[in-house]
């Protein structure tokens, strides 16, 4: 007989549920500007600190300060909240048409903006995303037309897709913006074999890979870290953790580490935590990892904090598994609300101005959706033909696939 | 004519294909600086360099998910799965990925990709170095499925995989890679230097996805094999003297289903042999198949002789492969019926 006492099983829980008081204490956010800027080819050992803090350049006052400020000038952070204002109304204006039955499902990303829209500016034309189906804005700030993405909400007649995928898992090479699965942290490794295969031709294109904190479990997560720092892949690892894996909080996925960027550590990657909030911060260490990877100095693991303010998608409730007033508590804000401030501290915005391009961009999204409409809805108007269900299987239809077709009658 | 193994037609076809195109790379576990635990790789490194024929982590999801970016980035990918048994953990990565990029991308990105796994049993592998899992492929829209049964065919069908734009896995019968197996494992094994399918021509050539070879004619019985198991056909047939027509399918998808057609349609009798386990193995598609477009000629129930719906043993590998003895059995019945 044993004399130990018996053994329980740990199952984490997150501070709050539903009807109890949000609560962010635990989340240290340390102060804007207080992140020292190594160079790009520092030591990752000198610089593991990296991983448990968190990059931030807007202040409280709207004002960035810090060694990762001052890269970008007035027109190109207007660019920017016009990115993230153009993905936010596109957001609601889907979001509606899916209520409507318009569509069958949709995500948006209130909240996370910032991240992807961000993000594409530190990128050069040929380099490529592997984007979840939550980054949009790279499409977006890289001018992709709103329209194309509508048409392929809508799978209708002009659907880039063909009506073979599901709503918002664009594809587009032109863009950088590789074709979203729907699978989780497939596509990781996939950027990893991209970005070595720019490698093993001697181009100078990079990759960046895209996950969530939730996905971060699979398997695919550890194999593309494996592979990223065995060959020094140029690739930039994205992991935006943005608290909630549909309704299973962030713990259940981050387990007894301390942050998901500290993952990164064990292989020796470079681990950067920022908060996914501030425009500047996100795009100040997109281009110091995107450097890394194009000086052949190798991969960089990045965790964007951020917070999900909606739903994981048009099938789930949040009130269910979180307090409603969690993301008015969140404690890095909204990142629209942050950039627009900033401008205005700059001189170079006001609010009658911010009204007035919120009016502007509402216009443009609803006069591309009108467009699109005009070739159909899921599930009126303009369809996609059933011959293209049977295209495009191989690059040239086999036998048995033409006997199937022939049977359909197309 | 050059007369090769199975494994040196393979290495020949990647070193034929790695020459012409600077594209093709090759990698896995093992198959660098070592060149393979089968040796298929072996030399390659030292002749195209270190970015072109490397090691891979122990990761089959992260071979073929690498794999798969690379293909999307335009290179040809070749890559070695030390042993099918090794496959699943990255079945994710070829069901989920690699078969339906084209398709869901529009065309946007193609997945050019060979993922070549050792097959099949008779080397004492037991559960995990035996398996022939061919039907979790056929059944997976977009992809491609080859299973070469000698020197000739595989270096021609390999090539031709490498060239093919989608992605194709490549089934090689690890029994036949040193010596053709004549179906009895307790005799002496004919070496492939004095088989006429091992005459392999230098340089390049392709043998056509989709297309079977007929490798022995006859009236009275067709057998429907692939691989390893094409060898024990033939000794089947020799030995219970029934004039059966053997056809050695090659590749299961695309397949060639008017040679069966018209080789069923003549003989009236269908016997399909495979290695793998019977319940929704390829043979039951197979007998479907024959089942669709020749009923009105059939004369005797479509068989099938397989391996048992067991793991693959280790002890009694013999009693589970689905030898001549059995086959020869299953001949007679068909043309008693």
């Amino acid at each position: 007989m044993t004399e130990d006492a018996p053994l329980s099983l740990h199952v984490p829980e997150p501070a709050v549920r539903p009807g109890g008081t949000p609560d962010f204490s635990s989340v240290r956010i340390p102060k804007a500007g207080s992140v020292a800027r190594p160079a790009v080819d520092a030591d990752p050992e000198s610089i593991r600190d990296l991983a448990y803090s968190i990059i931030r350049v807007l202040n409280r006052d709207g004002e960035a300060v810090g060694p990762w400020a001052g890269l970008l000038n007035d027109s190109e952070l207007l660019d920017g909240l016009r990115h993230m204002m153009t993905l936010r109304a596109f957001d609601a204006r889907m979001l509606m048409a899916q209520r409507q039955g318009k569509t069958s499902f949709y995500m948006q990303h209130m909240g996370e903006e910032a991240v992807s829209c961000a993000f594409r500016k530190a990128l050069a034309p040929g380099d490529m995303n592997f984007p979840t189906y939550r980054q949009a804005g790279l499409l977006i700030a890289d001018g992709y037309p709103l329209v194309d993405m509508m048409n392929q909400i809508y799978s209708n007649e002009r659907d880039p897709l063909k009506g073979r995928q599901m709503p918002v898992l664009y594809s587009s090479r032109k863009n950088g913006f590789f074709s979203v699965s729907g699978n989780l942290a497939t596509q990781y490794i996939q950027a990893v074999g991209w970005a070595m295969a720019s490698a093993i031709k001697n181009d100078t294109r990079i990759a960046a890979g895209w996950i969530g904190d939730g996905s971060t479990a699979e398997s695919d997560f550890h194999a593309a870290l494996v592979f990223a720092s065995t060959y020094k892949a140029p690739v930039v690892l994205n992991i935006v953790n943005n608290q909630w894996a549909i309704s299973t909080f962030q713990g259940i996925a981050r387990g007894g580490s301390g942050t998901f960027a500290a993952r990164g550590l064990g292989f020796g990657i470079p681990a950067l935590r920022v908060d996914g909030n501030d425009y500047l911060a996100v795009y100040a260490v997109a281009r110091w990892a995107t450097e890394r990877a194009r000086r052949n100095l190798g991969p960089t693991l990045i965790e964007h904090v951020t917070y999900r303010v909606g739903a994981h998608s048009t099938s789930d409730d949040p009130a269910a598994y979180r307090p409603k007033a969690e993301s008015d508590a969140w404690p890095l804000g909204d990142p629209v609300i942050r950039l627009k401030k900033h401008l205005i501290v700059r001189g170079a915005w006001s609010e009658d101005r911010h009204r007035q391009a919120e009016a502007e961009i509402l216009d443009t999204v609803i006069a591309a959706q009108k467009e699109a409409e005009q070739h159909g809805t899921l599930h009126a108007g303009g369809q996609p033909s059933v011959r293209d269900m049977f295209e495009g299987v191989y690059a040239q239809m086999p036998q048995h696939l033409r006997r199937q077709r022939h049977e359909v009658g197309v | 004519m050059p007369r090769r193994t199975m494994i040196e037609a393979i290495r020949d076809a990647m070193d034929v294909m790695m020459a012409r195109d600077a594209n093709v790379v090759v990698f896995g576990e093992d198959v660098g600086y070592f060149g393979g635990v089968f040796r298929a790789t072996q030399g390659l490194q030292a002749k195209y360099g270190q970015s072109r024929c490397f090691d891979a982590p122990i990761n089959e999801s992260g071979i073929i998910g690498t794999a798969i970016g690379m293909a999307a980035y335009g290179l040809r990918p070749c890559v070695e799965i030390q042993f099918a048994d090794y496959m699943y953990p990255g079945y994710d990565q070829i069901v989920s990925e690699a078969a339906r990029l084209r398709y869901r991308s529009n065309g946007d990105f193609t997945c050019p990709l060979v993922v070549r796994m050792p097959t099949g049993g008779g080397i004492s592998g037991g559960q995990t170095h035996s398996q022939s899992p061919e039907a979790l492929f056929t059944h997976v829209a977009g992809l491609k499925t080859v299973v070469p049964s000698s020197p000739r065919d595989a270096k021609g069908l390999l090539i031709a995989a490498i060239e093919d734009p989608d992605p194709v896995i490549f089934l090689e019968p690890k029994r036949l890679y040193n010596g053709p197996f004549d179906g009895h494992y307790d005799r002496p094994v004919t070496p492939w230097s004095k088989h006429e399918l091992a005459e392999v021509p230098d340089g390049h050539y392709t043998i056509q996805l989709g297309k079977a070879a007929i490798r022995r004619e006859g009236t009275a019985l067709t057998v429907l094999a692939y691989g390893t198991m094409v060898h024990v056909a033939m000794a089947a047939a020799d030995e219970t003297g029934v004039d059966a027509e053997v056809i050695d399918l090659r590749t299961l998808v695309p397949l060639d289903l008017e040679t069966i057609a018209v080789s069923v349609r003549k003989t009236g009798r269908c016997v399909i042999v495979h290695e793998a386990t019977l319940t929704s193995g390829f043979g039951a598609e197979l007998s479907a198949l024959v089942q669709e477009t020749c009923f009105y000629h059939l004369e005797a129930p479509i068989k099938r002789v397989t391996g048992w719906d067991t793991p693959y043993p280790h002890a009694q590998e013999w009693d589970y492969f689905p030898g001549p003895a059995r086959l020869g059995r299953a001949l007679l019945e068909t043309m008693e019926q």
